[in-house]
């Protein structure tokens, strides 16, 4: 994840200068712009961590599984037509070397150290509220350098995000299920990106037989037919939905659905994809969905509990996407797209 | 050729879960008919709270959803504030039913001596969680009243604390008290199989333990000196940075692990050798605690525990303990052995919330009469955690004996919010920082 190769790193300034082009082109133009979406590599002022990013070319697909899938479930279908517009998601996972600037300060203090001056972005991303220190530590002795960060809420997942995009001064958030979903099948219509045999999963996924009791570094299996890593296993992915069991139902017979989003109105259960580390291979389908719990914090031994950690989802991370069109205000108030802090948040 | 159980089929059953089976939602069990033993003699248990913080809050939760007539009736703390946020919380939690939170107006306490005015109208068993250099004067008092006792860990902050505590528990015994302390790892199945094993040899005999709670620290102090109104205010709402209060981190957290190796040694250290500092959390706000220590216990039979504990962000963090054997070596925490012969085992079964288990356990021992007497361990492992503490901070081993020989006392000798703290800052706000070396501790 960390070793960013020479060529990316070259083309990274060109990349930046593209991206400005974009945003500063009328929206209508953003199809045509779309074809120009190429990889680029993100990097985290004022450290030493970037991340890269990998075009999703917009379109059509069919949401969810069909009737004869194995070990399908109930809640993936009936199967609905969804179009998507391009973005750029996350070819990796977020790792801990990513995450943990936000969530401690290391930028900052880095900063500090080095005597250096606060631009109008790094302002922007100092005042995004950063967690709470976790009580104890949320990796489990399951590894740092180089994993998926894990355990945080779905609300810290999308503040990460808000404080990302204040931090670059590019659009990012989390994908909605639907984005998600499109981004893994990756074009497929199989099980997985790769077909219908869950025994070729040792290829492109670490999942409960060959994971040894822990999540791994990101990037080490095949990535699927869009060049994304770990989207089967390793970890589970947030994604922005409200988990509704029957969601499909409701959407079905609606025609193409744009944009389809549950917005969150309740904080349990909110939906994961993608499967992980901890489960068997049915998890791991491009379809199936997980929702999130409150035994997720069941070890948290305060009340209230915190709002940032679920001290049991050793198995949850997420990663990030940027949409090409950046959304209005008020398109991020009526699809949730902020993050919505309680007011009570105390700890 | 390595032999394995990894069979089993439990996995976590997350995937659909479309309800919430919130731990405080449980359903109000039957007590059945035998007869039930406890302070008031009726099937109701009135539960007191002193210490109204983030994990007392959450330990009287716990308290209320075990499975008998259990109601919060009291409370108390030292600041309104904190009490008013946590009887809210309190009635949110337990909006379904509501009668198990009935705190009335005159049963709440606020300051130094709401402790005793709580314990002083009438509750059957009281939580003790307010920060642990508190403790051994709650204790006291509640033994002496003759209720149950919950209290969390550590219950000490110094060597006089655990005496207290200790000779407490001997009282508490003789009344037949029921005492729980906060060490839920002994109420967690994983550890329980696992130390089980242990002792019997699965690993052939234990010749070193190692643990560690190494992470990014706590929480960031609450309240700044300038708005206090006293230095005593300053030092209760930002406890975790003073000794008096907290014990520093290897007493308030690292005990967990510490305790850990003891109960899988059945024994208690008999001297400290330990090394630490403060390198990196050094600003004055910081209070007085170190940010590492690195602690070399020995047992009497020279077995040796390996202990660290960091509050450093962005280093190598662990929150685990291990053992090896002559026959193989064993993640404790993680559950997991493997000889060198090359069997491997690992904890499979159910896991519950260590932190309601631990009420269950204790509240059925109330219920039925049962001895339950936890505050022994509890004190000496935190003896333990705080004989690490004077070895790093001296710079020097201490022994066990010469430690539970001295009479240093870090708490105040008297409790108002005017009185002075054992340790007050220097004209600059900083705080005297203990020097290996240089510092007597005993």
């Amino acid at each position: 994840m960390l070793s960013v190769c020479r060529s990316s790193l070259l083309m990274q300034g060109k990349f930046a200068f593209l991206a400005a082009m974009l945003f500063s082109v009328s929206l209508a133009n953003a199809g045509d712009k779309a074809k120009e979406m190429k990889p680029y590599t993100e990097k985290i002022a004022n450290t030493d961590v970037s991340f890269d990013m990998v075009p999703i070319p917009g379109g059509e697909f069919i949401m969810g599984s069909p009737a004869n899938e194995k070990n399908r479930e109930d809640d993936e279908g009936p199967q609905i037509k969804v179009k998507v517009d391009p973005f750029w998601m996350g070819k990796h996972e977020v790792t801990w070397n990513e995450y943990d600037i936000w969530s401690f300060n290391l930028d900052i203090q880095r900063r500090k150290l080095l005597r250096g001056k606060s631009d109008a972005k790094e302002k922007a991303a100092d005042a995004v509220t950063r967690p709470t220190k976790p009580y104890t530590d949320m990796t489990f002795d399951m590894g740092h350098d180089g994993y998926p960060a894990i355990c945080m809420t779905q609300l810290a997942a999308k503040t990460y995000c808000k404080w990302l995009s204040e931090k670059t001064g590019h659009y990012y958030r989390l994908p909605t299920e639907a984005e998600w979903e499109y981004a893994c099948r990756a074009g497929t219509t199989t099980a997985y990106s790769f077909g219908d045999n869950p025994e070729k999963l040792d290829d492109y996924a670490w999942h409960y037989a060959n994971c040894d009791d822990t999540y791994q570094k990101v990037g080490q299996k095949k990535p699927n037919p869009w060049g994304l890593y770990d989207m089967h296993g390793n970890v589970s992915e947030w994604v922005l939905d409200q988990y509704i069991p029957d969601a499909y139902k409701k959407w079905s017979g609606k025609g193409t659905l744009k944009f389809p989003i549950n917005v969150p109105t309740t904080l349990y259960p909110r939906v994961a994809k993608g499967g992980s580390w901890d489960d068997e291979p049915e998890a791991l389908r491009s379809a199936n969905r997980i929702a999130s719990s409150s035994d997720w914090k069941i070890q948290d031994p305060q009340i209230p509990q915190s709002i940032w950690y679920h001290t049991d989802a050793i198995m949850v991370g997420f990663r990030v996407v940027r949409p090409l069109k950046v959304p209005t205000a008020e398109e991020r108030k009526k699809y949730g797209l902020d993050p919505a802090i309680p007011e009570d948040e105390g700890r | 050729m390595t032999q394995s159980n990894n069979q089993s089929t439990s996995r976590r059953d997350f995937l659909k879960t479309t309800t919430a089976t919130a731990v405080g939602t449980g359903i109000l069990a039957s007590l059945g008919s035998a007869a039930h033993v406890h302070a008031s003699g009726d099937d109701q248990i009135k539960v007191g709270l002193v210490g109204c913080g983030g994990r007392g809050t959450g330990a009287a939760s716990q308290a209320l959803s075990t499975k008998g007539n259990v109601k919060l009736e009291a409370m108390a703390d030292a600041f309104k504030d904190r009490m008013d946020s946590s009887l809210s919380n309190l009635q949110k939690q337990f909006s379904g039913r509501p009668e198990r939170v009935d705190v009335a107006e005159e049963k709440k306490f606020v300051g130094f001596d709401a402790y005793q005015k709580l314990l002083d109208s009438g509750v059957d068993v009281v939580i003790l969680a307010t920060p642990p250099g508190f403790r051994p004067i709650h204790f006291e008092a509640a033994v002496n009243k003759g209720v149950h006792i919950f209290m969390e860990k550590p219950v000490a902050t110094d060597v006089t604390g655990v005496k207290k505590v200790l000779e407490a528990a001997k009282k508490a015994k003789e009344k037949n008290l029921a005492v729980g302390v906060g060490l839920q790892r002994h109420h967690q199945a994983p550890y329980i199989e696992t130390i089980k094993r242990l002792k019997d040899g699965a690993i052939g005999d234990i010749t070193s333990m190692r643990c560690y709670w190494n992470s990014g620290g706590v929480w960031e102090p609450r309240l700044a000196r300038e708005d206090a109104k006293s230095e005593m205010e300053y030092q209760m709402r930002n406890w975790y940075y003073y000794n008096w209060l907290c014990g520093d981190h290897i007493n308030e957290q690292h005990i967990h692990n510490i305790d850990v190796c003891n109960w899988l040694k059945d024994d208690f250290p008999v001297k400290a050798y330990g090394m630490g500092g403060r390198q990196v959390r050094t600003d004055k706000k910081y209070g007085e605690i170190f940010d590492h220590f690195a602690v070399e216990f020995v047992y009497a039979d020279d077995t040796r525990m390996y202990s660290q504990c960091r509050h450093i962000r962005n280093c190598w963090n662990s929150v685990t303990e291990h053992a090896q054997g002559t026959k193989g070596s064993c993640d404790i925490s993680g559950a997991k052995y493997e000889t060198d012969a090359g069997y491997k085992w690992k904890y499979r079964g159910k896991k519950a919330n260590p932190y309601q288990v631990e009420h269950d356990d204790l509240f059925a021992a109330i219920y039925n009469g049962t001895p339950y007497n936890e505050a022994e361990y509890g004190a000496k492992s935190t003896m333990t955690s705080i004989l690490g503490r004077l070895a790093t901070y001296s710079g020097k081993p201490v022994t066990w004996d010469e430690a539970m020989a001295s009479n240093v006392d870090l708490m105040p000798k008297e409790f108002s919010w005017e009185a002075t703290p054992v340790t007050v800052p220097d004209e600059n706000g900083f705080y005297p920082i203990p020097t290996p070396g240089v510092s007597k501790v005993l």
